[in-house]
Formats: C-alpha cells, structure tokens, sequence
C-alpha cells in the first residue's frame, strides 16, 4: 500500500515484534529446554522430549524434557537438600536474591515478553504491558518480605520443600506469584510450568543461575501431568501450590488428603461483571475489554459473565458490539493486536463446542465482522445475549473470548444473579454510587472484587477465591501464612494430652444423681430439640458410669443445624461491637453458674475441684479473649501502586461445621466455638462425646446470653457419623476437625466435592491449655477469609 | 436516573454526512444522568496508544495526516504582522519540499488545515492564504479568559467574521460551568454560533478550569446542541491543557451526539501537544473511538504551534534513517 492509499484509508498497517533474539535463546539451548535440578541443567530420567509451539504460528519452538517419576524424585531430593541452608540464611540474604531476580527480570523484559507470546500465543502488548512488569513486582514484593520476615512475621517458619503446578494462560506470571513468595519465606522450590508453556520458566530458572541462587533452592521440573502427580504424591513435599482447572483440583485435594500436606488452589471461575444503570457505560465497556478479551479469555478470574441492568441493557449491548468490532485479532508478536491466539486446537474446539451448545439452548450469538488469520488457532470475540442462569453457559468455564449476558432488575437480584454460581473468584462492579458498590461488594462471594476497574492485580493484594475456585491467597501478607507454619504447630503431641487420670472422690454427689432426669436436647436454630431419629446415647463418668443420656444426632439434625445458621445470617452481618457484647455476656452468665459447670467438669474429667475450677476460669478467660478480639482483628488496606484503596477486608466464612476435640472437654469445645462466632461464623459443632453433657448444659447458657437463634448449633452423637455428614453437606463454607489422622484424611477427602476449607489436626493433638497452641491469631485467621476490593477513586 | 441514551431507539436515526450540525433544542434530561468515571477513563487514556502501533509507511502517513488537520497556531502579545505571515507560508508549505519528494507524496499537495490567530492579525493571513485552501481562524468571546460581557463578546465574533475568519474558536464562559447554569451556557454558544453565520464555530471548553470529567461531558453536550461545529478542550493558556482523558470523554459526548441526531461535531484538542508520537496517540484515540470518518481535517484539528517541528524531524528521519535535527526545518 502506497502512502497516499494509507493516508486515505488510515490503516495501522504491521507492527510485528522481531522475535530474533528469542530465537537465539532457543537457539543457544539446542532448541531443547531441559530440568534445572540442583543447580544444573538436567537431561530427562527417560530420555524423552516433546514439543512445544508456538499457537499462532504452528511452529515448533522447542523440545522439551518429558519428565517422570525419577526426575520429580531428583528434584524434590535437590529441594530438600538445599532447605535447611535456605533456611538458615538471614531474610536479607534471602532478600537480596529475590531483590537480583527481580532486576533481571526487568533487564530481560523483553526477551521474557517475546517468549512467553511465542509459547502462549498472548498478544505481545499484554506479556509486554503486564505479563512480565508484575513478575519483577512479585519479586521485589517478596524480596521485601524476606528482608523483615522475622520482625513481621515473629513465631512463623518456612515448610520446607514446596511443591508448585501452574497452568499456561500465564507462564511466567504464575511462576513468579508463586516462587517468590515461596523462597522469601524461606521454603525451597519444584516448580513445574505447564507442558504447553515452559520457555519463560526455563529463562526464569536460567535467571537463578545467573543470580547465584544456592542450589537446589529453585528446582524447575518439566513435563506433563505425570510429573505433577508425582510431585503431589511424593513424601516429602511439604505443600503443593496448584492453578488450574477445578477438576484437577479436586483430584489434588484428595491425593493430598490426610498427609499434612498444605494446599492452596486457586482454580476456575465465571465471574460476574455487573454494571448499574448509573455506570460509566463507556468506561463499562472499556472494563469488559479487559474483563474478557483480555489474553483470549483464558482467564482463571474473566468476567465472562455479563450482569446489566434492564434499564441499560440495550444501550450497553450495543456499546459492546461496536467496541467488539474494533478489536483486532491476530498474530500475538504484532504490536497492534487485541486479541491473539488460544493455546492450542483443543482449547479451540471447547470453545467452539460450547458457543455451539449456547446457540443450541437459546442463547443468540453474535460476532463481528473480523479478520481472522488463516492458520493459527484463533476464535473471534463473541458475545452471547439470552442466556439465562440456567444455561450451561452461564455456569460453566468456558476459558474463551466469549461473554454471556444477562439482566437484573434491581441491586439485591444482581448480587442473587452474581452469587448464583458454584464458583467465587472475581467480581466486578460497575456504578458511580459509592453507597451501592460499597453495600454489594462485600456481599459477593468472590475473592477479589473490583469498583469500576476489573482484572486488576498486584503483589501486594491477596488473589484467590471462594467456593469451587478454590482457597488460599496469593499476593499480601495474607499469602505469606500459605508459605509459613506457626512454630507451635511443631510441638503439637502424637497423642491426646487429657487422658482421665485423677479418680473422681468417694462422695456421693446429690446434683449428679439430680441431673440424671434432666433430657439433654439437641440446640438447633435456638431451640432445644429431640434428635430426629430419637435414638439416645449414655453419657459416662470418668468411673464409667452412666449419669446421663444425651442426643444421638444423625444425618438429619445436621441437615436441620446447617440449615438453621444458614439463616442466622444477622449474625455474620451485625456490628463487631455487638459479636463482642454477646460473647462478654456469655461469660458472664457462664460465670455466674460456675458452680454447676465445676461440677459437671469434676464428674464427666475426673478432675479435682481446684483443677476443674482452674479449667473453668480458663474458659471464661478464653471466651474474653474472642469478645476482646471480635472488634481488633482488623482488615487492612494495602499499598498497591495506583491511585485505589485495595481493602484487604476479613470476612466471616459463613457457616463452620466444628468437630470439637473429643479429650479437651469443656476448654476444647469453648477453645474451637468462640473464635468462629467472635469472628461472625454461624456455627455448627459437634462436642466430644464424653463431655457432651457439657455442650448441652452450655446451650443454656447461651439461650441467656442474648447469642442470636441459629448462630451456634449444636448436635450431639457419634463423631465420626456426623464428621461424615458434615463434611459432604454443600452448604457448609469451612470445616474444622480435631481429632484422628484417619478421621482428618477423611474429612480432606470428602470436603473435595465442595471444595469447602477444612482445618484438621492429622491426628496430631493440641495443649488446649496452652496459649499458643489453644488460642490466638491462627484461630482468628482460619475463621476469617480476605477478600480484596479495589476501588479506584478520583473525581 | 436517566440515562441519555435511552431516549433514542438504536440504530434509527439517519447520519446527515457532512451537514453542519444545527444544534438542538436545550435537553437537560440528555446529559443530567451523565457521570464519568475518572480512574477508568485514564486507564482507558494510558493503553490506547500502547494498544495499536504505526510504523514505517504508515507512519509517515499519519504524519502527513497530523499536518493537513493542524491549526498552526500563534497566540502572543508579540505577534506581529511580519510573524503572521511567516507562519501562514509555513502553513502553505509545512514540509521541505525535497523530502514530500523523497517520500513520493509531493503532489499531495500538504499544508495545514488552517492558521489560528487573534484578531488583530485576521486580514494579515487572510491575505497571506488567499486561494490556498487554507483557513483562517480567529479566537474570539474575551480569549483566553472570557471575563467581558456578552455584547463585547459577540462584537468581537461579528468583526472576525467581517475580517475574513472562516473559524471562530470561542472560549465559554467557565463560570456557567462552574455554577451549573447549563442553560445559560446554551443560550450563550448560540448567540455565538448565530453571530458567526456561515463561519464555523468552535467551542473551547477549558477543560483544565472545569473540575471534573463530568463537567466537561456535560460541558461539551450543551455546546453540541447550541450548535457548536467543534468543541475544543483549550484555550492552550490554562495550567492543564488537552489531555487524552479530556479528549476521551469529548470524542465519547461527540459519538453519542452523532448517534442521537446523526450530526457529526468535530474535535481539537488544543496545548501541550508538542510531539509527533502523541499526536499520533491523539490519531489513535480518534480511529478507536469515533471512527475514520472523523480522520480528517473537516472534524478533526490539533491546535499547536511547536508539533509541526517534531513532525518534520519525525518525517526526515523516515526518509534519511537519521535522527533529525531542528536547525534542518524552516522556521514558521
């Protein structure tokens, strides 16, 4: 094209981005990208490679080192052997390698850039733009926390090796949020990129070298699925970090189930995007570009679905439409593309699958009239309107260019439409009233919302999600409890510590004959209840014998009890002033009937007077702690570099199912139910068997303490029935267990399904009367989840 | 809460090409609803230009482009006759002959959209630019400040049109703005665009005066219906002048104008653009958000006096290789 046929048709023309240097690297490699295992660069067990390439192209870019079982044995030997010294440094050792890391990163910026749109097929604006300038942040991020760990983190120590599986929608980004914080804590790392995308992992590992890193400290891993099952099953990896797919995270929760290992997964998403009728309706439209055409949509946190109200619908639909025709699709090393190639032709067919079966249940799809590359595999930007909440297509992943909408009719029925949704990643939300965004933020099930902006990240604001998208948080100080243990957790005790040692005295005991015709009830929604199968279990003396009957609770009482604190939301949504109020007066009124609960302690334990008072005391000392803390385990606000107030706000889980330890008697059914409540948790908890007489003389403390109906429940019986039930229900947001090694590998494994937070013991047994070990920040923190909310500001 | 755009169905209304927009009756319920969001629009503002990339041929063509929808400006107490018209053959001949010929685009016939000046020097470059093609521009209504009355203002209107200005860039009176009488400020664009008859009018906001994002929208729809031919973002003497912020909510107030009534309003961002690289962002933001319809010098100006400069530098690099140097460029 001439000039003067440019200047009149105003074309942009190619931009293309030289991909020369890159091809040297690859070139200096041998094209063939190996292990970097203790140091070294290392040839694969078997012998194998396979290929990778390059999306948009078809071109093959390399061979890459098939790992196996061996090679996994190798690396996590490396990574163990390297720990202890890790560990051992100073964190301004620590930091002064992530701190080298970081600065490479950003002198091989663009050589980073260019790899990671050749092997990913991202448009070479967005690895350029994004990709690549938030991993030097992580780094440097990270590099600080190492520096001040020990003054910020005081009582918290690394875990040793750390497993790490990312996914291929962003290679290095993934890599670097999950190494940094890793090694600032002082863990040393296997990481294995995704098959499809290990070039800029092998640049990263290349960067370790460079830098020095002690060996054995970063370990890169290559290979399929089979080296990531093996580095999850192996014996001495000590956490497993995982992106990716919910399905493969729900295999990792049960492969990990009952071994200690700790687990983050951050997994998939259909995030809501929901505009209100006073939006920026441009700017709205601007954040849906960024919301879902934004890496192709393969995006974990996408706003793929598309929540308006009716009042704008069709003005916004419009205004979408004429954006989507803008959009340029095509090679993703041209520096004016929008939109690039998805990863690989099966990725392509899904989608094209799924669009097809949204035709077919009635959604209408529209594409605009693109240019789309001959080869390569690309998917036009689409957009599908009709589609209601129950089409598959507005509930499942569908990790393409392609947004559904729908429309609500006013504030509460959008955060309905939002929360109507298996998964709980991202949301964002589109209004200029703040009184509305600030009111539906924190009341949407999501792990990062953002005001008016979407897919908007930083090192220093906690990512991750709710419900089927998985737990844990990555990015904040809040990630930095993922990479860490509380000291204390070391010294937990194989066996339980309360065995019933003392004898109770001779003496006949009036009040004990007394209560034998009291009827322990079940305590659901705040009424005293008869178990629904109206079986009844005998409660014992420490002798052996029997004082009393109590409940047998089944399958039944807890599908009653989840539902009662399902409603007690009041609870979850009053003022932390008021939590604390009810809990100072729990105290009060259990204080006041000291006498009768020493006496129940001295019956059910065994315990002397003077013993069971002194259990007693720390109980009541123990629920001032919560009421204490209810109003001072603040949220934060952190710094991210934009103008925004990024709230790292602590919320209540929701509804807590609790499997009290069964030796701690009344101190372990208070130590484990007073943080979830302080915290805003609905609770339903299942005492220990041999003091349950406790917990039901309890719930008659609570009926008097003002404690709202519903809020705490509680179902006596058969522990390792109702562990069961419990961990199966859906509807239940955490789990925490104290009890068996058997009975925790239980619980991990069935809370697989829903994906819920469990807290288990591994059969390793807490001094409930110690102050670490019983109380404190750990509790709080299990109690609670961060959800970030950005919100932009500026007038 | 209404919103503007629900009083038009989608779709329906007829696009008048390049009629001059009449303007509209004064519709408040069009712009009340209006709220623009700051933090997205400069987001928005800072990836548009890293979004899309001109190199080599069409670079010079956008180049080229820049220089035929210039206003090539002078606005100072020293001007004089002799410096009006220097800049007014600078106008006529914008670039050194010998590299248009070296870029094979000397029969393109490039010169600038128009010269911009004050009053007093209206009939030096009317004189200057005769059969050129070439405008003349005057600013008018108390530039740059405004603070005169209303009969002043629109004398001074009525007598650069008698001088021969075929553009009459006015400045509003911010004050309206500022105290919300929105009114006001329509009956005042349109005693100017009556005054100005057959001359075009274009409205300078301001926009650095106006306080918000949503000032300015609101601003810029109240000009569109008195019956402004473009509205301007500045006078290029406020602190902040044209940014691509302030453009992006005046092109967005100008796409949905042409979507209500089919009239197309023309945009100049005016101060502060100096470089050829924003001047192409400016380009950019133009073709993404309004279309290339408006790629020409017929709705779209840049008011400056120092980017010429950098263009020609821009455009002798692309035909030597070198980096070029200012020395090189013929004064204007």
């Amino acid at each position: 094209m001439s000039i003067k046929e440019i200047f009149t048709s105003m074309d942009y023309g190619k931009a293309p981005e030289s991909t020369d240097l890159a091809e040297q690297w690859y070139a200096g490699r041998d094209n063939k990208l190996l292990h970097f295992i203790g140091g070294e660069w290392q040839q694969p067990a078997s012998g194998g490679f396979f290929d990778t390439s390059n999306p948009a192209r078809g071109e093959v870019l390399a061979r890459v080192a098939d790992g196996d079982k061996e090679d996994t044995n190798r690396a996590v030997a490396a990574a163990a052997a390297a720990a202890p010294g890790w560990a051992a440094l100073s964190g301004h050792q620590r930091a002064r390698y992530l701190y080298a890391i970081a600065r490479r990163v950003q002198r091989h910026s663009r050589l980073f850039a260019v790899l990671e749109s050749l092997d990913n097929g991202k448009p070479i604006r967005e690895s350029r733009d994004i990709d690549i300038p938030l991993v030097a942040r992580h780094f440097y991020y990270h590099a600080g926390w190492a520096q001040v760990m020990e003054s910020e983190l005081p009582g918290y120590e690394p875990l040793g090796v750390v497993g790490q599986i990312i996914p291929w929608n962003f290679p290095l980004l993934m890599a670097s949020w999950k190494v940094a914080p890793a090694l600032a804590m002082g863990n040393t790392v296997v990481l294995k990129p995704a098959e499809f995308t290990s070039s800029t992992a092998v640049l990263l590992a290349q960067i370790c070298e460079e830098v020095g890193l002690p060996r054995g400290v970063f370990n890169l891993l290559l290979g399929d699925g089979k080296a990531g099952a093996a580095l999850v099953d192996h014996a001495d990896v000590k956490k497993i970090a995982f992106t990716g797919s919910t399905e493969v995270g729900r295999i990792l929760r049960k492969a990990t189930a009952g071994t200690g290992k700790k687990l983050t997964l951050e997994l998939g998403g259909k995030s809501p995007f929901i505009v209100y009728e006073d939006a920026d309706l441009d700017s709205a439209v601007e954040g849906l570009v960024d919301a879902i055409w934004f890496n192709q949509g393969q995006v974990c946190c996408a706003g793929s679905r598309l929540l308006v109200q009716e009042s704008v619908a069709e003005t916004l639909l419009e205004k979408i439409k004429a954006r989507m025709a803008k959009l340029v699709i095509g090679d993703s090393l041209d520096k004016g593309v929008d939109i690039g190639a998805v990863v690989d032709p099966v990725q392509l067919q899904t989608i094209t699958n799924m669009v097809r079966l949204g035709e077919e249940e009635g959604g209408r799809v529209w594409q605009p009239e693109c240019d789309l590359p001959e080869d390569g595999c690309f998917y036009p930007p689409t957009l599908l309107t009709d589609v209601q909440p129950s089409s598959t297509l507005a509930q499942e992943e569908i990790f393409g260019p392609v947004l559904v909408s729908m429309t609500f009719r006013t504030p509460s029925e959008a955060v309905a439409l939002a929360n109507n949704s298996r998964y709980g990643l991202a949301a964002s939300i589109w209004t200029e009233n703040i009184n509305l965004a600030l009111d539906v933020a924190p009341k949407l099930k999501a792990g990062s919302v953002w005001i008016n902006c979407t897919n908007v990240f930083d090192a220093a604001a906690g990512f991750g999600g709710y419900r089927e998208s998985g737990f844990g948080r990555e990015g904040g100080k809040e990630g930095l409890y993922e990479y860490t243990r509380a000291a204390w957790e070391a010294g937990l005790h194989d066996q339980p510590l309360y065995p019933l040692v003392d004898q109770p005295g001779t003496d006949s005991d009036s009040d004990t004959v007394a209560s034998i015709d009291r009827t322990a009830k079940l305590y659901i929604g705040g009424k005293q209840v008869r178990p629904d199968g109206g079986y009844s279990l005998v409660a014992h003396d420490a002798l052996g014998s029997a004082v009393a009957e109590y409940p047998r609770g089944a399958r039944k009482d807890i599908r009653d009890a989840v539902e009662a604190a399902r409603k007690a939301e009041g609870w979850t949504k009053t003022t932390a002033h008021n939590r604390a109020q009810v809990l100072y007066f729990i105290a009060e009124n259990l204080a006041a009937r000291s006498e009768e609960f020493v006496r129940r302690i001295m019956q059910l334990s065994g315990k002397r007077e003077a013993d069971a008072t002194v259990e007693l005391e720390l109980c009541i000392s123990r629920i001032f702690t919560y009421a204490a803390m209810a109003d001072k385990y603040d949220s934060a606000v952190h710094a991210t570099p934009f103008r925004n107030v990024t709230l790292a706000m602590k919320e209540a889980l929701g509804v807590i199912g609790i499997v009290a330890p069964e030796e701690a008697g009344f101190l372990g059914l208070i130590s484990t139910v007073m943080p979830a409540i302080a915290m805003g948790n609905r609770v339903v908890v299942v005492p220990s068997q041999q003091y349950a007489l406790l917990a039901t003389d309890f719930y008659q403390v609570l009926d008097t303490s003002d404690l709202p109906d519903g809020t705490v429940n509680i179902v006596t019986g058969i522990q390792q029935e109702l562990t069961i039930e419990l961990a199966k229900h859906y509807d239940i947001e955490g789990l925490w267990y104290w009890g068996s090694a058997e009975g925790s590998k239980l619980v991990e494994t069935e809370a697989a399904a829903t994906m819920k937070r469990t807290w288990v013991n591994y059969g390793r047994y807490h001094d409930w009367e110690d102050s670490l070990q019983g109380e404190g920040e750990v509790f709080l923190r299990k109690a609670t989840e961060i959800k970030n909310i950005w919100i932009p500001y500026g007038e | 809460m209404t919103n503007v755009l629900n009083l038009r169905q989608p779709g329906q209304t007829p696009d008048h090409g390049m009629d001059r927009n009449p303007g509209m009756e004064f519709t408040p319920e069009l712009f009340n609803g209006l709220r623009i969001n700051r933090s997205a629009v400069e987001r928005r503002a800072a990836t548009i230009a890293k979004r899309r990339s001109v190199k080599k041929d069409h670079q010079t063509a956008w180049l080229l482009k820049v220089i035929t929808c210039m206003d090539l400006t002078t606005l100072a107490g020293d001007d004089t006759p002799g410096k009006v018209k220097r800049l007014c053959r600078k106008a006529l001949q914008p670039v050194r002959k010998d590299i248009l010929e070296g870029l094979g685009v000397a029969d393109m016939d490039i010169h600038t959209g128009a010269v911009c000046v004050y009053h007093n020097l209206i009939e030096t470059a009317v004189k200057e630019l005769e059969g050129s093609g070439i405008s003349v521009a005057a600013v008018s209504t108390g530039f740059p400040a405004g603070q005169i009355s209303l009969p002043l203002k629109l004398s001074q209107v009525r007598a650069s049109v008698e001088a021969g200005a075929t553009e009459i860039d006015i400045v509003i009176s911010r004050a309206k703005v500022l105290t919300g009488d929105w009114k006001g400020l329509y009956d005042e664009v349109k005693a100017y665009r009556e005054a100005c008859g057959d001359a075009h009018i274009k409205t300078i906001l301001a926009t650095g005066e106006l306080a918000t994002l949503t000032n300015v929208a609101r601003a810029s729809w109240v000009c569109m219906m008195a019956g402004a031919d473009f509205i301007k973002t500045s006078t290029g003497k406020e602190s902040v002048n044209a940014t691509l912020p302030f453009s992006l909510v005046m092109v967005r107030a100008i796409r949905e104008y042409h979507r209500l009534t089919g009239y197309k309003v023309g945009y100049k961002p005016a101060g502060g653009i100096s470089k050829a690289k924003d001047a192409i962002a400016y380009l950019v933001l133009i073709k993404e958000e309004l279309g290339n319809d408006w790629l020409n010098p017929q709705l779209f100006r840049f008011g400056a006096s120092s980017l010429l400069g950098d263009v020609e530098r821009q455009l002798e690099h692309r035909l030597t290789g070198s980096y070029s140097a200012q020395y090189r460029h013929p004064m204007g």
